[in-house]
C-alpha cells in the first residue's frame, strides 16, 4: 500500500538499493554454486570420459585383429606365439556359449521359480526374511569365492564325489560354478518384476476363482515377464564376462586340443577354455611377446560386444516398459 | 430363481472344492518352487562348509608365528605372510575408494539433484554401461593404459599430491558433516524446530582451516618423505597397485553412483521445497539437506563399493605387477598381491594347485578371511540401507 | 422403474437382523430367514493383533441387494472381502466366527477358497481389467475353471447382462485397456457374471466412475438382481437408498486408550428404514449428515 503512495522515483531508489545489497551478498554465493555445479558436472564428464578412453585404447589396440583378419581370427585357435596366423577365440566362443547354456538351464528356472516363491508362497516370518537377506548376501560375495566353491564341490568333488559327473576341470564345473554365481541376480530381478505387479491384478483373477498358480502363470508372470527377461539378460552378460572363478575352476589357458563337435556331449565333460579366460592369459604373455596385446585387445573388442549388447537389450527393455506403465 | 417358499438348496462342503487335478498340481508347483528356494539357501550352506572344510586345515597346521612378519606371500614355498596380501589390498581399496567416491558421488548429486529428465535418461543407460564391462577389460586397460600413461608418465610425485589432496579433502567433507550433525544434536537439544544450516559458525571456521592448515603440512612432509624413502622408479610396461587400484576404483564408480543415487531419490521432496522456500542456493539444498539426509544411503554406499575393491580379482591380477607370489611391500608403485589376486594367482598354474603340504588349503583360508570381511562390509551397508528406509 | 412395486413388497416383508442372537423372532421373521442365503455370525477380522471388524452377524436373502454403508475405515469392506475369503490373500489377516452359505461354513476347513470366489464373484472398486483383449478378460474365469468349449456363447450372454455389448461386439479382440472407465468397469462385472456365480460382492465399484456411468451401473445392478444376491459397499448414501433393499450400518469404535478403530455393525434393516426411521442414533447421525 505504501509504496502506491510513494512516487516511482524514490520507489526505484529503494529498490536499487535493496538489489545492490543483495546483489553483493548473492553474486559471492552465486559464484560459489556454480563452482559446485561444474565440479559435479566434471565428476560425471570425467566419467564419460574414462569410458571413452577405455573403449577407444581397447579398439585401437585390436584394430590389426579386427578390421583386416576378423574371419581368421574368431575361426582360429590358441596358440603360443602371437604372429600365428590361426590365432584366434574360436575355442573360448564356444567354451562361452556353452557356460551360456548351461547358466540359462540351470539359474533361470531354479532364480525365478525361487522369486516366485519368495514373493507369492513364503509366509511372512523369520525363516523367509532369512532366506531373504542370505541371498541377498550371496549377492555380495566375491566371484573368486564361488571359483573356490566350485573348485571344491565340482572339480575336486570333496563334498558329493560330484567331480566324477562334472569330470573334474569341465565345461560343465565352470557353467555350473558361473551358476551359481548369478542365481541371487537372477532371484533378485526377478523378485523386483514379480513385486512390481499391481495387486489389483492378482485381486481380480483370485475373484474369479483362480488358483494362486493359475493366477502366477496366467497374470503375474507375463505382467513380469519383460522385467524377469532383463535380470536374466543381465546375469547372462555377468557369466560372459566373470573370469576370476573360471580361474580357480581350471579353465585351460595355454593350447587346448581339438574341440569335438558343438552339439556333442563330451564337450561338456572336457576341458575348455573360455573368453575371458583367453583375454586374461593373452594379456599375462603380452610381457613376453607384446604381439598378444594386440590380440587380447581383440579378444576385448569380440567380449565387449556381446556382452554390452545383451546389456543394452536389457536396459531398453526394462526402460521401455518402465515408461509404457507410467 | 430358487422357489423361495421352500427354501433354499442346500449344499455340502464337498460342493466347494476344486477339483483333484487341479488340487494336485497346486501342491506340486508349490513344492517345486519351495525346492528352488531351498537350493538356493543351500548354495550359502554349501560356500561356508567348502571354505571352513579347508581352510580349518590351514588354521590348525600352519606356524601362526611365520605368518606375521615381512617374509613375502610364496605360497608354493611353504611361506604364507599375511601382511603381505593384507596390505596391498588395503592401498588397492583405498586408491579405488579415491578415484570411485568423488567422481560417483558428483554423479549422483548432479543427477539427483540438477540433471533434467533428458540428461538423466541419457546418462544413466551410460553408467549402466559402464557397470556391465567385465572386469578382466578393466584389467587390460589398467596393465596397457592407466600403468605407463597415467601412473608412469604423469609421475608418482603429481599422482601422489592429488591423492593426498582428496584424502585432505574427505577429512574437510568429513569433519564439516561432523561439525553439522553435532550443530543439529545441540539445535534438537534446545528446540525442535526444522532448520537449514546456511553456514558455519566463525569459530568452527577457524578451527577447521588451523587443523586443515596442520593437516596439510603433516600430509606434504608425509610425502616428502614417502618419496624420499620408498618409490623407486616404476617402468612403464610394468603394472602396479596403484594403476590396479585406478582400475578397480572405474570398476566402481557405477556402483557408488547409483545407490547414492538411489539414496537421495529416497529423501521426500517436501525438504528440498522447504530449503528451496527459506531461500536457499540448489547447492546449499544439496549440501546441507540432501546429502546429510541421505548420509546413511551414502554412507552404504561407500561400504558395498569397498567390500566390492576388496573382493575384486581380475584388475589386481592383471594390473597389479605381481604374478604368483610376492615380497613384502607397502608402496602403491610396487607390484603386489592382493588377497584375490593370490587366490587366483595360484590357481592360474599350468596343472592343479600344486605346492608343499598347505598350499592348496591357503587358498580357502584366504577365501574364507576375504569371505568373512566382504559378509561382514555388506551386513553393516545394508543395515545403513535399512535405517535410511526407516527415516522416509 | 419397471419393478418398483416389487421392491416395495419385498422391503415390506422386511429383513432380520440376527446381531442379537437372543431376542425373540416371530413366525414371520423366522419364515423369512428361510431364504437367508448367506448368515454371518459373530465375525471377528484381525490384522496381526488388530482388531479390525468386531463381532459381525448379519443375514443376506435370496435376490436382494443389500448395502454396507458407513464413514471410511469402519471395515464395511474388510467384512464383504469375508464372503469370499478375499482377506485370506492378505498376510496375517485373521478371521474368526461363521459365514455360512448354503449352509455350510465358508471357513470350514474342507472349503477351498477357489471354489467360494467362483460362486461368490466381485467386483472391485478401481476397474481392475486384464492387460488381454475383452473376449479373454470375460472368458478367464470360465477357462481357468477347465471350460474350453461354449466359451463364446459365454462371452456374449456375460457381456449382455453387462450391458456392454453392443458397445463392444465388434473390437472382442482389442485390448480392454483401451475401453473407458464405466466400460471397464461393466467389464470386470461381466467378468464376473461369466462365471456363473450365485453372489455378487460390489466393493463401491462407482467410486472413480463419473455420474452417468455409475447411473448405468445402478440400472444394470437392478436387471441382473434377478439372478444374483448383490451385496454392495457404498460411500455414496443416496446410491444406497435408490438401489438396495437392505442396508446395513458399519461404524467405527474408537478405543481411545491407544487409539484403534474397530468395525462395528450398529444396524440392519430394509433400506427405508434405515433412512426414514433409524432405531439407533449413530444411524441417524450418519443419514442426516450430521458426522462421517
Amino acid at each position: 500500500m505504501i509504496s502506491r503512495i510513494l512516487d516511482s522515483k524514490t520507489k526505484n531508489t529503494i529498490s536499487r538499493a535493496v538489489e545492490k545489497r543483495s546483489l553483493a551478498q548473492d553474486r559471492r554465493s552465486a559464484y560459489k554454486s556454480t563452482f559446485f555445479r561444474v565440479i559435479l558436472q566434471a565428476a560425471l564428464l570425467l566419467t564419460m570420459l574414462i569410458l571413452l578412453v577405455l573403449l577407444v585404447s581397447v579398439f585401437l589396440n585390436g584394430t590389426d585383429h579386427i578390421l583386416s583378419r576378423l574371419g581368421d581370427f574368431l575361426n582360429g585357435t590358441m596358440r603360443s606365439r602371437s604372429v600365428d596366423e590361426k590365432l584366434g577365440v574360436h575355442q573360448a566362443l564356444y567354451g562361452s556359449l556353452w557356460i551360456v547354456i548351461i547358466v540359462a538351464v540351470c539359474a533361470f528356472p531354479l532364480g525365478i521359480g525361487a522369486a516366485i516363491y519368495l514373493e507369492e508362497y513364503a509366509p511372512e516370518n523369520r525363516f523367509t526374511a532369512f532366506i531373504e537377506v542370505n541371498i541377498n548376501n550371496l549377492a555380495g560375495v566375491p566371484s573368486v569365492v564361488y571359483g573356490l566353491l566350485g573348485l571344491a564341490l565340482l572339480v575336486n568333488g570333496q563334498i558329493f564325489g560330484l567331480d566324477r559327473i562334472t569330470g573334474g576341470r569341465s565345461t560343465l564345473s565352470a557353467g555350473l560354478t558361473l551358476a551359481v554365481l548369478v542365481l541371487p541376480i537372477v532371484v533378485i530381478t526377478a523378485s523386483e518384476a514379480i513385486k512390481a505387479v499391481p495387486n489389483s491384478l492378482r485381486e481380480a483373477a483370485y475373484g474369479v476363482g483362480a488358483t494362486k498358480w493359475e493366477v502366477i502363470r496366467t497374470q503375474v508372470l507375463p505382467y513380469a515377464a519383460p522385467g524377469v527377461l532383463t535380470g536374466t539378460l543381465l546375469s547372462v552378460s555377468r557369466a560372459v564376462g566373470e573370469t576370476a572363478p573360471l580361474i580357480l575352476v581350471g579353465a585351460v589357458s595355454g593350447r587346448l586340443g581339438p574341440n569335438p563337435g558343438l552339439f556333442e556331449m563330451s564337450a561338456l565333460t572336457d576341458k575348455f577354455t573360455a573368453l575371458p579366460l583367453v583375454i586374461t592369459s593373452w594379456t599375462q604373455q603380452s610381457g613376453r611377446d607384446v604381439g598378444f596385446t594386440a590380440a587380447a585387445a581383440a579378444a576385448i573388442v569380440v567380449l565387449l560386444v556381446v556382452v554390452l549388447v545383451v546389456n543394452s537389450v536389457a536396459i531398453g527393455l526394462r526402460n521401455r516398459f518402465e515408461k509404457k506403465r507410467g | 430363481m430358487t422357489d423361495a417358499s421352500t427354501g433354499l438348496q442346500a449344499i455340502t462342503a464337498s460342493h466347494l472344492q476344486i477339483s483333484p487335478l487341479r488340487r494336485l498340481r497346486e501342491m506340486v508347483v508349490r513344492h517345486t518352487l519351495l525346492v528352488a528356494v531351498l537350493v538356493s539357501v543351500m548354495v550359502s550352506a554349501l560356500i561356508l562348509w567348502s571354505l571352513l572344510s579347508e581352510a580349518w586345515d590351514f588354521i590348525v597346521h600352519v606356524v601362526w608365528s611365520d605368518t606375521w612378519g615381512q617374509l613375502g606371500w610364496f605360497p608354493r614355498r611353504g611361506i604364507y605372510d599375511i601382511p603381505t596380501i593384507l596390505i596391498p589390498t588395503f592401498i588397492v581399496t583405498l586408491i579405488a575408494m579415491i578415484v570411485a567416491g568423488p567422481l560417483g558421488l558428483g554423479a549422483a548429486i548432479y543427477l539427483s539433484e540438477y540433471a533434467g529428465s533428458r540428461v538423466r535418461s541419457w546418462i544413466k543407460p551410460i553408467l549402466e554401461i559402464l557397470a556391465g564391462i567385465p572386469s578382466v577389460v578393466l584389467g587390460f586397460f589398467a596393465l596397457t593404459w592407466i600403468a605407463p600413461n597415467l601412473v608412469a608418465r604423469i609421475g608418482k610425485n603429481v599422482f601422489l599430491i592429488i591423492g593426498l589432496a582428496i584424502l585432505a579433502a574427505y577429512v574437510v567433507v568429513a569433519a564439516r558433516i561432523a561439525t553439522t550433525q553435532l550443530k543439529k544434536l545441540k539445535s534438537r537439544a534446545t528446540d525442535r524446530e526444522f532448520t537449514v544450516d546456511t553456514g558455519m559458525e566463525n569459530t568452527t571456521w577457524i578451527t577447521l582451516t588451523a587443523s586443515l592448515v596442520v593437516l596439510t603440512a603433516v600430509l606434504a612432509m608425509g610425502v616428502v618423505w614417502f618419496i624420499d624413502v620408498w618409490v623407486d622408479f616404476i617402468p612403464a610396461s610394468a603394472g602396479s597397485l596403484a594403476a590396479a587400484g585406478i582400475g578397480v576404483g572405474i570398476l566402481t564408480i557405477p556402483l557408488v553412483a547409483s545407490v547414492s543415487e538411489d539414496a537421495m531419490a529416497a529423501v521426500p521432496n517436501s525438504l528440498r521445497e522447504a530449503s528451496a522456500g527459506l531461500g536457499a542456493e540448489k547447492m546449499t539444498t544439496a549440501t546441507n539437506v540432501i546429502v546429510p539426509a541421505a548420509l546413511s544411503g551414502i554412507v552404504a554406499a561407500f561400504i558395498v563399493a569397498t567390500s566390492r575393491a576388496i573382493g575384486e580379482t581380475m584388475v589386481v591380477f592383471l594390473a597389479g605387477g605381481a604374478a604368483d607370489a610376492s615380497e613384502f611391500t607397502i608402496s602403491p608403485f610396487d607390484g603386489g598381491l592382493t588377497m584375490t589376486a593370490a587366490m587366483a594367482s595360484l590357481a592360474s598354474g599350468t596343472d592343479n594347485v600344486v605346492g608343499e603340504g598347505l598350499t592348496f588349503q591357503s587358498l580357502y583360508f584366504v577365501g574364507l578371511v576375504l569371505f568373512l570381511i566382504t559378509l561382514g562390509l555388506n551386513l553393516v551397508a545394508a543395515r545403513f540401507v535399512a535405517r535410511l528406509r526407516e527415516a522416509y | 422403474m419397471a419393478d418398483s412395486t416389487e421392491l416395495i413388497i419385498e422391503r415390506e416383508r422386511g429383513s432380520t437382523i440376527v446381531s442379537d442372537i437372543s431376542s425373540s423372532h416371530d413366525e414371520a421373521a423366522f419364515e423369512v430367514a428361510e431364504d437367508v442365503l448367506l448368515r454371518a455370525e459373530k465375525v471377528n477380522v484381525y490384522y496381526g493383533d488388530f482388531r479390525a471388524v468386531k463381532d459381525v452377524s448379519l443375514d443376506v436373502r435370496q435376490h436382494e441387494i443389500l448395502a454396507l454403508i458407513g464413514p471410511s475405515g469402519c471395515g464395511k469392506s474388510t467384512v464383504l472381502r469375508c464372503y469370499n475369503r478375499m482377506n485370506d490373500l492378505i498376510k496375517d489377516a485373521r478371521v474368526t466366527g461363521t459365514i455360512s452359505y448354503r449352509g455350510v461354513n465358508l471357513y470350514d476347513e474342507e472349503v477351498d477358497p477357489v471354489e467360494v470366489r467362483r460362486r461368490i464373484g466381485m467386483v472391485f472398486q478401481k476397474p481392475n481389467p486384464f492387460p488381454k483383449s475383452i473376449f479373454d478378460n470375460v472368458a478367464y474365469g470360465p477357462r481357468v475353471a477347465g471350460q474350453k468349449k461354449g466359451l463364446s456363447e459365454i462371452v456374449e450372454i456375460s457381456l449382455r447382462k453387462a450391458a456392454l455389448w453392443d458397445e463392444v461386439k465388434d473390437r472382442l479382440n482389442s485390448s480392454a485397456l483401451g475401453l473407458s472407465g464405466g466400460q471397464q468397469q461393466r467389464l470386470c462385472i461381466a467378468r464376473a457374471v461369466a462365471i456363473d456365480p450365485d453372489v455378487l460382492l460390489m466393493d463401491e465399484p462407482c467410486s472413480a466412475l463419473d455420474p452417468i456411468a455409475t447411473a448405468r451401473i445402478e440400472e444394470l445392478m437392478q436387471t441382473i438382481k434377478k439372478d444374483y444376491t448383490i451385496l454392495i459397499v457404498t460411500h455414496n448414501m443416496q446410491q444406497a437408498a435408490r438401489i438396495s433393499d437392505t442396508t446395513a450400518f458399519f461404524t467405527s469404535d474408537v478405543e481411545t486408550r491407544n487409539d484403534t478403530r474397530t468395525g462395528i455393525l450398529v444396524e440392519v434393516g430394509p433400506t427405508e428404514n434405515i433412512f426414514s426411521n433409524p432405531s439407533d442414533e449413530r444411524t441417524e447421525n450418519y443419514v442426516t449428515g450430521r458426522f462421517g
